[in-house]
């Protein structure tokens, strides 16, 4: 391997929540590791400067549980597609879920979901194995095996387990292994079918609706199963208040779970859906107005830890058809930084706290060696420019997905580089422009 | 887009026939009223007028129907038109050719107009999205949503035994709500020409969640919600909802909310009694009460072709005129 460039990151504002850096500061990268902040390493040699002035350098963005379509959809997205669009997004570190074609219950699929995002040399791609083999829900996976392939935790994705008895036991396989298991929290039989948020919108248009007891429902009872097993679970995707409520409690009294809440339910509800627009068919569906407002409140009360795009790329026949007969899922790649910014101009938080919530507060929570800027750190890095603003569109969005409720909404916030391991993997056109 | 825009024309007058949720009371009773020219029509020995000669209908149902997909080729044809059926079995699409296209190669024959029934709710909506400009799209049944020449039909027989102030009435919806477009379509209509009260009546599993908000009173108890209407709605209860987690089977059911002689003496002497068919005689209602003096059953048939030939005649007149221009 060629001896990494040492690139000199200079006059850039640092913003690392994590490490509680808010200021103007230099960063000496060499190894593909941070040299020094501040005053360049003695005999530090830059081969590469980049001119940060008036752009804001955090720690490169970690997104969790996203689909990235290989293998199996690669008609939807691809490895390499995707993985160019998360290095154009400030995302250095993607978590991909296990249901796959084939789903990641062998080390065999891992290994070649590696060798394809090595391949780009963009994003890194890190993966989440299957909780039950074929994610069938009645076997467990082979866990160990799945660990030592290099799985950040396991997980069913959205598919249910046959009983509670499963449940519990693959609660307590995984915490044998010190595995974190993701769990979708979803009562199956309470939302089979369903495709909009129990309420007035759905009683309105007719569409057969999930309620809010399917995501209760599922996180009590696992709950009550995490304070039996002493299972580490994370709730992802969380959309009811109620389920917000239950999972503050179960940490306060340090039960092991935690939660993050994707872009879409932050920003919109049930209300969205009234004209049948595809785009806002999600899968949990968003909620209501209410829920929204209380998930936005759980980002600086504590209870919820991280923000995540909930990435689901489709192609356009995906979302080309009646409303209940289309695919759920958005493809949130691309808006992932702006949007989690703009909860600041919102006052929702203040910016470092968002930012923490896309770096230090996923790393902490996924027990990751990413998402900060010490000093020894892994150079994933993302400079943006904070006052640019672009349309989201087609021509706009890099993802292969071009399935978003946000068409024609004004970002503001523009990835100028992103490195990972200390490799520059992005660069955008108005930086070569300076 | 939004439906408004979507199933009118700039003008005001109607493009699609979608949803009555975003139809305007003028509109809603320009249509009884030409209805009302059109039942003429159908009385007289020649029951032929030639304003649709030369257009082609397509009957595009995707689920199984005898009576409306029957009345509605008799509407079209009574205004001259080609009618073309086309019953599409559900599963088979699920398999091959899109909706999309199935659409873009029945366009590609020149059709004028689709008719369209579908399980799925919001079909008809995606379909109006998605033809030409010079072809409309009239929703026959789309899923739980809408079911709009239905609920028509329904207002234009009210109107005919109870006259034109809805004000004064109180009209009760008995029955399986939470799965019928037809009382989602008749709740609307009924709320746009501002009737006095709506109750629906129904145990809590056959309402879906927050019906109140569509501007509806509840009742649980038959009689209670029977006490003083002046038209009563029977619904039709599907097989397949007798048993299991809904209900726990028709002989409760029926005991419960079956519309009998007795339970219906507590509603206004002269009440009407509707159904829109097909009726599970002992299970909504009694016999005697389905072929009594009250009911308007089969007079809602006959009125559903003059009902529909407005509204095919509405949504196309349009069309001949911007031709014209």
């Amino acid at each position: 391997m060629p001896e990494q460039a040492k690139i000199h990151i200079r006059d850039g504002h640092l913003i690392d929540p994590g490490n509680d850096i808010d200021e103007r500061k230099d960063v000496y990268i060499a190894e593909g590791k941070i040299a020094g902040i501040g005053n360049a390493p003695d005999g530090f040699q830059a081969d590469q400067i980049i001119d940060a002035q008036g752009l804001i350098v955090i720690p490169g963005l970690i997104d969790a549980f996203t689909h990235l379509r290989e293998p199996g959809q690669e008609h939807k997205a691809t490895i390499d597609s995707e993985c160019r669009c998360a290095a154009a997004s400030g995302i250095t570190t993607l978590i991909c879920r296990p249901d796959t074609r084939p789903v990641i219950d062998t080390p065999a699929v891992i290994e070649l979901i590696r060798h394809q995002w090595q391949l780009t040399g963009k994003t890194r791609v890190l993966a989440i194995g299957a909780l039950t083999s074929g994610l069938r829900g009645e076997q467990l996976s082979e866990m160990a095996a799945l660990k030592a392939a290099g799985c950040i935790g396991v997980s069913n994705a959205q598919l249910p387990l046959a009983s509670s008895l499963i449940i519990r036991r693959a609660f307590e396989y995984a915490a044998t292994f010190g595995l974190t298991v993701f769990v979708y929290p979803d009562e199956h039989s309470l939302s089979e079918r369903g495709c909009l948020h129990e309420g007035p919108v759905a009683t309105r248009l007719g569409i057969p609706a999930i309620p809010e007891a399917s995501e209760t429902v599922a996180v009590a009872r696992d709950i009550a199963l995490v304070e039996h097993t002493g299972a580490h679970v994370h709730f992802c995707h969380i959309t009811t208040q109620r389920a917000l409520r239950m999972i503050g409690r179960a940490k306060f009294d340090h039960i092991p779970v935690t939660t993050d809440v994707a872009i879409p339910y932050l920003y919109l509800t049930d209300i969205d859906t009234c004209n049948f627009d595809p785009n806002y068919h999600l899968q949990p569906p968003l909620r209501t107005q209410s829920d929204r407002d209380k998930l936005r409140a759980g980002l600086t009360d504590g209870s919820i830890s991280f923000i995540t795009s909930s990435h689901q790329p489709h192609e356009p026949d995906a979302k080309l058809a009646p409303f209940p007969s289309t695919e759920p899922g958005i493809s949130g790649l691309d808006t992932l930084l702006p949007l989690t910014l703009h909860l600041a101009d919102e006052g929702v938080m203040s910016r470092n706290q968002a930012i923490a919530k896309l770096t230090s507060e996923p790393a902490a929570t996924l027990n990751l060696p990413y998402g900060q800027l010490a000093t020894g750190a892994i150079a994933d890095i993302c400079i943006f420019a904070p006052e640019a603003t672009w349309i989201v569109d087609n021509d706009s969005m890099k993802s292969d997905g071009k399935n978003t409720p946000f068409a024609g909404w004004e970002m503001k916030s523009q990835v100028r580089y992103t490195l990972r391991d200390g490799q520059v993997i992005y660069t955008s056109e108005e930086a070569f422009q300076i | 887009m939004s439906r408004t825009s979507l199933q009118i024309r700039p003008d005001g007058r109607l493009r699609h026939f979608l949803s009555i949720e975003g139809l305007n009371p003028t509109l809603l009773r320009e249509i009884l009223d030409t209805a009302e020219s059109f039942a003429g029509v159908t009385a007289q020995s020649v029951k032929k007028v030639p304003l649709l000669r030369g257009k082609t209908i397509v009957n595009l149902f995707f689920e199984p129907s005898t009576r409306t997909r029957t009345t509605f080729e008799l509407a079209a044809k009574r205004l001259s038109a080609d009618v073309l059926n086309i019953n599409i079995d559900a599963s088979s699409t699920s398999k091959g050719e899109t909706l999309l296209d199935t659409l873009r190669n029945l366009e590609a024959m020149h059709v004028d107009m689709f008719v369209t029934r579908n399980s799925v709710s919001g079909t008809s909506h995606f379909i109006a999205s998605h033809v030409q400009p010079h072809v409309s799209v009239i929703n026959a049944g789309d899923g739980r949503h809408s079911h709009p020449t239905q609920a028509m039909l329904d207002i234009f027989t009210i109107r005919r035994e109870k006259g034109d102030d809805f004000g004064r009435l109180t009209v009760a919806i008995v029955g399986d709500i939470s799965h019928s477009r037809v009382a989602r379509s008749q709740i609307n209509a009924l709320n746009l020409l501002n009737t006095g009260e709506i109750r629906v009546i129904a145990p809590r599993t056959l309402l879906p969640a927050n019906i109140e908000a569509m501007g509806v009173r509840v009742h649980h108890n038959l009689r209670d919600g029977l006490r003083d209407a002046d038209v009563v709605i029977s619904l039709r209860l599907q097989r397949e909802r007798m048993q299991g987690a809904t209900l726990p089977g028709e002989h409760e059911y029926y005991r419960l909310y079956g519309l009998t002689a007795d339970n219906l003496s507590i509603a206004k002497p002269d009440v009407t009694v509707m159904h829109p068919g097909p009726i599970n005689r002992g299970v909504e209602m009694d016999s005697h009460v389905a072929d009594g003096a009250h009911s308007v059953i089969l007079q809602q048939v006959t009125n559903g072709i003059a009902v529909r030939m407005a509204v095919m005649s509405m949504a196309m007149q349009q069309n001949k005129g911007e031709a014209d221009a």
